[in-house]
């Protein structure tokens, strides 16, 4: 009788409109908060921060990214490598011209830039939809990755083509770079998805979320009903490449420290979209769970055989992972497709009548 | 000054041209080589989206499954003709496979979802394929003689001929089964109207795995070329990507739209790689080929052969 | 508690002599087949206008041209006494006030009734892009506004129990009463609906016909339907225009169209000029 809604009135459409309309909810998602800024801190490893929550963090960012484009708005993209690779870029070169300028407001002006980028690369999507769009953004992603590995001035004329993240402090502490603690780095990766989280929810919950599930459902009838198909498109183009430029600019500062143009190949850009929709399309929670699963399963994969006493390959193992992606999206795509955020709620409404069974 | 010069860049290309016209002539040879290959795994796309209006991203990762089934068999020493045979059942095999596992279960799923599930079953066949084979490159010898021919001038090289011509004999054996056959009906009206099919008798899922098959087979055919020409490997899939802005080109319903597109691509990359890739640092082939289709999905989106999309209210 | 219903967003049609909508000699053809061959048709305000005429007489693709959907190869349309501009879009037609519902019901799948009643409010809805993303001030104080809109609509169509419903999973007659209050939520000045009434039994289609009447006389909607109901036809337009191969054939008040030969010929049968 834990997880019951009665005696939960709402009075105002305010309290019916919240994110969290249920009490338990609320304390749920409080309690959330504080495991994950004071508890993991004091409790995790050097390597389950580096190697597992860090990376998942940002793919978070990413995900919920492209999940407002694709699983919101409709529109297909395979592009996102190529947006997070803009934001990177972006903001190394931002960094290394502007030491002084805080780098927390230099990463907001890379997804600033990114999300310029995305604009016009979006733009084809007021005449083209599905598999002919996923060409178009293919298009950005294989010209971008041609562009920031043969223009030398995108990585300061380096030899080696890679780009390193200088160290920066920010508020006394280093964030970025080499002294930079992975417990500091953790702590602003998570502060980033606990904000784009809530600004996605707020989005789709809107009417700018409203627009862009209209454009999904039924774009002729949505025109129709007076909303603008470009605006709306190119809304979601930009937003969503804003997400994807700040999540290319984590990877370089809070992640990788040093990165070269194939952190952010096209395969990159499959995962992300792996991660939507495996986690759920159209959901916020959905991303950050799709992002957590694809985070944790080739972790899984090469420590867990060597848990029961098998030696597995590397390349064998990476095999092993695409058979399993592979698998794993035909599974939910005829099974749930709405992913495991789906399964999510269909937990919770069980236990909402739980012990009963109905 | 500045522009001066950027136009005089982008414009001495041409002069080049003009002024050696035999290497030209060998450029665009290639290019259209390379578009034949092309076209090869776009015919297979086609075939598919034709019959059953399934965008199948995996066709390209097919070639690349077929190639290192025939090659990985070979390998463990059986004789051509067997390996070609066997490699034949598996696609077949795996026609059957996709069809009932993959297919059948999405029937009523909008296009998007078929199209993400194809990407699942990409991934899926790569793993699979790598897994069973080993991922290192394997060269696939089919004792086509190495030696170039003299053609008017312009040395080609004997297998890409031997290319064009399987090529023009597929596109037509194809043809002929779309537009003269009781079969090529059948799938004609498989992809106008599923429901409407059915309901005059027509097996759907028969005509399903009859067309994955035929996909797989022209798969095969494909995987052989580019194997031979340039090893059984990865990149394959990567090439295959390609294979999307030819569709873009030249259509995604339409057989010969496959070839000509193919051939746009093929040569338009190589002159644009040959001729203007040394000024901006090279590789231009990676993203030309996209680009180019994303220029012309803004003013024909249904390509040059393609029928137009009009949709109802 | 029903809060006072807002004005109409655009001037109300004042004389009752100048039409609402003239469409003037319209034709449109897709490739070699002619939809519409010089169809002139005039709305007047406060009116209910019916459509009817044999499958393919071209009765939708004359709404989807009203509405901006089709660009016809002649003719011209007026709105509130001005000519309108030959290639408007959609979304134009929408914001001078022209609302629709279609054949087959087109609403949004992936969401509840509510938020496709919002949706169709975003005529009214300016808040900007950060305003949203915050959920705060203005963005705030607007949802909650439209939303209380938006409730008076749910109340006049008595759709109270099934607002947090994905509409997917409504029966057919409650997505097309849910597709009227999206349109009404848009607060037109021109309603068009087509056929709102197909698929639903005698009370389903009393019901609508009784919202049909109340949006004319409550809300001051001008309403145009295509129906194939000719019950249903007779008893609630005020007038009827008959269309056939693309042609008008008929346009007058219920008892004259009723007995028109060319009409009876057409699509009636012999019964309806003697009922």
């Amino acid at each position: 009788m834990l997880y019951r809604e009665a005696g939960q009135f709402k009075e105002t459409y305010r309290q019916d409109q919240a994110i969290f309309p249920v009490v338990q909810d609320r304390v749920c998602v409080v309690a959330l908060l504080v495991v994950a800024y004071v508890v993991v801190p004091l409790v995790a490893n050097e390597y389950w921060l580096q190697a597992i929550l860090i990376p998942f963090l940002i793919s978070s960012v990413a995900a919920l990214g492209l999940n407002l484009l694709t699983g919101y708005a409709g529109q297909v993209s395979l592009g996102t490598g190529g947006f997070m690779a803009v934001g990177a870029y972006t903001a190394y070169k931002m960094t290394t011209a502007i030491p002084e300028l805080n780098i927390l407001l230099i990463f907001l002006l890379s997804g600033l830039v990114a999300a310029a980028i995305g604009l016009v690369f979006g733009i084809p999507s007021l005449r083209i939809k599905g598999l002919y769009l996923a060409v178009a953004t293919l298009a950005a992603q294989f010209f971008l990755m041609w562009l920031f590995n043969r223009v030398a001035w995108f990585y300061n004329y380096n030899p080696s083509g890679t780009i390193t993240a200088p160290p920066r402090t920010f508020l006394g502490l280093m964030v970025t770079g080499p002294e930079a603690t992975a417990t500091v780095r953790y702590l602003v990766a998570l502060s980033f998805v606990v904000v784009f989280a809530f600004i996605a929810k707020n989005l789709v919950r809107s009417e700018i979320g409203r627009t862009w599930m209209a454009i999904r459902d039924m774009d002729v009838a949505a025109e129709i009903i007076g909303i603008r198909p470009l605006t709306t498109k190119l809304t979601a183009f930009a937003v969503s490449s804003f997400y994807c430029g700040v999540a290319g600019a984590l990877v370089l500062f809070l992640y990788l420290g040093s990165v070269e143009t194939l952190a952010f190949d096209i395969n990159v850009s499959f995962q992300v979209l792996f991660m939507i929709i495996i986690g759920g399309l159209g959901s916020i929670l959905g991303a950050i769970i799709g992002a957590a699963f694809i985070t944790i399963v080739p972790i899984f994969l090469t420590n867990a055989p060597r848990l029961i006493g098998l030696a597995v390959p590397v390349d064998l193992s990476k095999n092993i992972e695409a058979i399993i992606f592979g698998g794993l999206i035909l599974f939910f795509l005829i099974v749930e497709p709405q992913g495991l955020a789906r399964l999510w709620q269909i937990g919770k409404e069980k236990l909402r009548r739980w012990p009963f069974p109905y | 000054m500045a522009i001066g010069s950027s136009l005089a860049v982008l414009v001495a290309p041409f002069a080049d041209m003009v002024a050696s016209p035999i290497f030209f002539a060998e450029v665009v040879v290639g290019g259209l080589m390379a578009g034949v290959m092309y076209a090869m795994v776009a015919l297979g796309f086609v075939l598919i989206f034709k019959a059953s209006g399934v965008f199948n991203f995996a066709q390209g990762v097919m070639v690349l499954f077929a190639a290192l089934t025939l090659v990985g068999l070979m390998e463990h020493g059986l004789p051509v003709w067997l390996a070609l045979v066997i490699t034949t059942a598996v696609m077949i095999v795996l026609a059957f496979a996709i069809e009932r596992v993959v297919l059948r279960p999405l029937v009523n799923q909008p296009p998007f979802t078929l199209l993400m599930a194809t990407i699942g079953l990409t991934f899926f066949l790569e793993g699979l394929g790598e897994l069973v084979w080993g991922s290192n490159v394997k060269k696939l010898n089919l004792g086509i003689p190495e030696a170039p021919v003299d053609v008017g001038g312009m040395l080609l090289n004997q297998f890409d001929l031997l290319a064009a011509v399987t090529a023009a004999i597929l596109v037509a054996v194809l043809a002929f089964l779309s537009q003269k056959t009781s079969l090529g009906r059948a799938l004609r009206a498989v992809a106008d109207d599923h429901q409407a099919a059915t309901a005059v008798g027509i097996p759907l899922q028969t005509i399903w795995v009859t067309v994955w098959s035929v996909a797989g087979i022209v798969a095969l055919v494909g995987g052989i070329m580019w194997g031979a020409k340039s090893g059984v490997q990865f990149s394959l899939s990567l090439i295959a990507l390609k294979a999307l802005p030819v569709l873009i080109l030249g259509g995604l319903t339409s057989i010969p739209g496959a070839i000509v597109g193919g051939l746009i691509i093929g040569v338009g990359e190589k002159i644009a790689e040959v001729y203007w890739g040394p000024l901006v640092g090279g590789a231009i082939e990676n993203w030309f080929a996209y680009m180019l289709a994303m220029v012309f999905l803004l003013f024909r989106p249904q390509g040059l052969f393609g029928e137009e999309i009009i949709e109802r209210v | 508690m029903a809060e006072e219903i807002e004005r109409p967003l655009h001037t109300a049609p004042s004389a009752r002599s100048a039409p609402l909508l003239q469409v003037q000699h319209i034709a449109l053809a897709f490739g070699a087949v002619q939809a519409l061959s010089d169809v002139s048709v005039d709305i007047d305000a406060g009116e209910i206008l019916a459509i009817i005429g044999p499958n393919g007489a071209g009765k939708t693709s004359l709404l989807n041209v009203i509405n901006g959907v089709y660009y016809p190869q002649r003719g011209r349309i007026a709105f509130q006494g001005v000519e309108r501009s030959k290639r408007l879009r959609p979304y134009q037609v929408a914001r001078q006030g022209i609302a629709r519902t279609f054949q087959n019901v087109a609403l949004f799948k992936g969401m509840s009734t509510l938020d496709n009643l919002m949706t169709g409010r975003v005529l009214h809805m300016h808040t900007g892009l950060l305003s949203q993303a915050l959920y705060w001030g203005r963005a705030r104080r607007d949802e909650e506004r439209h939303r209380a809109y938006v409730e008076t609509i749910i109340d006049f169509l008595e759709i109270e129990a099934i607002r947090k419903t994905p509409v997917g999973r409504l029966p057919y007659g409650l997505q097309k009463r849910v597709e009227l209050g999206r349109a009404l939520a848009a607060e037109p000045v021109l309603l068009l609906l087509d056929e709102p009434m197909a698929g639903m039994n005698v009370e389903e289609k009393a019901d609508m016909c009784r919202f049909i009447f109340d949006i004319r006389d409550e809300f001051g909607i001008t309403c145009v339907l295509i129906e194939h109901d000719m019950g249903v036809v007779m008893d609630i337009s005020d007038r009827l225009v008959v269309l056939d191969y693309g042609r008008k054939i008929a346009d007058g008040p219920p008892d004259v169209v009723r007995t028109d030969q060319a009409v009876i010929n057409a699509y009636l049968g012999v019964t309806y000029a003697d009922a």
